[in-house]
């Protein structure tokens, strides 16, 4: 089983986002990286059908330099080799563009599964795994709580629907399955794990290495801000024993849920 | 401007997001000049859909499609978005959608632009979607041609559906070639429903806020105190402190108490589409950014840690 697993650098949940001056950006100085969460759970179903199936588990990225530290940490885990695609000409791309760019690269691998996270706790687009589904020709499955591989040809991914409900389907492989978070628990790298990174290999990709020249976005941003409060708030301030005063008072008499 | 609807339905019954998106239609042909086409595969649906302000209703009727299967409904909805030609395709934002809407972006070379909260009309069609896990906000653009929009829940109101009367129009679509790489089997619930959160009148939900494990029982005394249910966001329930029963947002419940008091929660969107219709929303946070402020009644800038046990026995003095 030849596995490539999707994982994006993304800004930790805690950090605090400043928008640029440009109104486009976010000011990085403040910004912790780290990998998307969803996809270390990816991550860790991949390595888990490694260990059980035996093959290979290649983690792919794409993004600006730093972003290479979240191949070197899915190496650290127990990933075999990474793939760094990287380039300033890929930095506007709308979504479809990107799919374009890694697929030509994946393409020539022939992976048997290609897993990614839900969705990227930055853009949140939840589309790349369909795309590379249909440009790699491809079976898939979104929003995958379980999988079972089912002889050399075929997977069997739990899905989860709406409402409590889920279903199994079976995927002929190649597949793309989308991973949702939950579905395991992510490891966490071994200090031998840290130390063979090193001799792991990452290939590098930028705009030449990619047979498809259509770098013109489809899409483009205009702005990002802050948005507008919908509802106005009454912020309660002061110690904690007067703030617990404040909502006692305001559970009763206001929502009167206390008597 | 030519808009296509796709309907989303089980077994006749029509998706709500699908009509809250095709309210969503209604207004971007109102400030487009456009005209709007409904489609469904079912006829029972396409008899409802007759019944608002559209142009027409399609109907792509095959036995392979009275069942969500990706690649069937992708082949129809690719045969039919090449007979007519539209401008825009629109989805309501379902998990139904996410597993398909994609992979037609791929298939007609056009782009997705998904999840949409909302849309404003300037000098072009300006999509509104909520990013970093609703921290901000971003306004996106078509550079040129035809593209898919889909929309969250919620972004409008399906109650605000203009009615009107439309003619129905059967369309044909070719599945012949269609293979069975992908083929779901029934779909099941884990288990029953332990706790059915839509009753409760006191909600207290607990988020990545609380950092560990032995944090929950402070939660539970509060909850409890309240006379409400204790309930949590998915990476509580991920990390397995509570049941995913007790989940609260597109995965889990939408509930809607009198009073929902959030402990730690950010605010990503995920949770909120299960959250917003509370009566009164209370948030106690540490983060004044976290996003979940933007919907409180009333919010708190501070640490759970030291509020909640005041909180417990303040109330227990109360009463």
């Amino acid at each position: 089983m030849k596995i490539c697993v999707l994982i994006k650098q993304v800004p930790d949940k805690d950090s605090s986002l400043n928008i640029a001056d440009d109104h486009l950006t976010l000011v990085e100085n403040n910004i912790t990286w780290v990998s998307n969460e969803s996809d270390n759970y990816a991550l860790e179903e991949a390595l888990l059908l490694k260990e059980k199936h035996g093959g290979e588990v290649i983690a792919c990225t794409l993004g600006k330099d730093s972003a290479k530290q979240v191949l070197k940490d899915a190496l650290a885990k127990g990933a075999d080799r990474g793939i760094f695609i990287s380039d300033s000409s890929f930095e506007n791309l709308d979504i479809l563009s990107l799919g374009k760019v890694i697929s030509s690269t994946l393409e020539k691998e022939n992976f048997d599964l290609i897993m990614t996270g839900l969705q990227s706790d930055d853009q949140g687009n939840s589309q790349l795994g369909l795309i590379l589904a249909e440009l790699l020709n491809m079976s898939h499955g979104t929003l995958v709580m379980g999988t079972e591989i089912m002889g050399d040809s075929t997977i069997k991914v739990k899905k989860e629907l709406e409402g409590g409900w889920f279903q199994w389907t079976k995927l002929s492989l190649p597949a793309s399955i989308s991973i949702q978070s939950g579905i395991n628990s992510p490891r966490y790298a071994t200090l031998k794990g840290i130390m063979m990174v090193k001799k792991k290999p990452v290939d590098e990709v930028t705009a030449g290495d990619v047979s498809f020249d259509a770098l013109e976005p489809k899409v483009s941003i205009n702005k990002i801000y802050v948005p507008d409060k919908t509802k106005e708030t009454q912020f309660i301030e002061g110690s904690p024993e007067e703030i617990s005063e404040k909502l006692v008072e305001i559970f009763k008499n206001d929502i009167k849920v206390l008597n | 401007m030519k808009i296509l609807v796709y309907i989303q339905q089980d077994q006749g019954k029509i998706n709500t997001v699908s009509l809250e998106a095709l309210k969503g239609a209604q207004e971007i042909a109102a400030q487009t000049g456009g005209t709007i086409s409904a489609l469904s595969f079912n006829s029972d649906v396409t008899s409802q859909l007759a019944g608002y302000d559209l142009a027409e209703v399609l109907l792509a009727e095959d036995d392979k499609l009275n069942t969500f299967n990706p690649l069937f409904y992708l082949k129809a909805l690719e045969d039919i978005a090449k007979a007519e030609s539209p401008d825009i395709i629109v989805f309501g934002h379902s998990y139904e959608a996410r597993d398909w809407a994609p992979r037609l972006s791929a298939r007609l070379d056009i782009p997705l632009i998904s999840d949409c909260i909302g849309f404003k009309k300037e000098d072009k069609l300006t999509f509104i979607r909520s990013i970093y896990q609703g921290k901000l906000n971003s306004d996106s653009v078509v550079n040129n041609g035809a593209f898919i929009v889909s929309f969250q829940s919620g972004a409008f109101r399906a109650d605000g559906l203009q009615s009107g009367s439309a003619e129905i129009r059967n369309v044909t679509v070719d599945l012949s070639a269609v293979n069975d790489s992908i083929s779901p089997e029934e779909k099941f619930q884990e288990a029953e429903q332990a706790v059915d959160l839509t009753q409760a009148d006191v909600i207290v939900s607990v988020g990545r806020g609380i950092g560990k494990e032995e944090n929950i029982a402070m939660v539970r005394e509060l909850s409890k105190t309240l006379g409400g249910e204790i309930a949590a966001s998915r990476p509580v329930v991920d990390a397995g402190w509570l049941e995913s029963s007790r989940q609260v947002g597109s995965s889990g419940q939408t509930v809607s108490p009198k009073l929902y008091l959030a402990l730690g929660i950010s605010g990503a969107i995920q949770h909120v589409v299960g959250m917003k219709g509370s009566k009164n929303i209370v948030v106690i946070n540490k983060d004044a950014n976290a996003p979940l402020f933007e919907i409180a009644d009333y919010g708190v800038v501070g640490d759970i840690f030291e509020i909640v046990p005041k909180l417990i026995s303040g109330i227990q003095d109360s009463q």
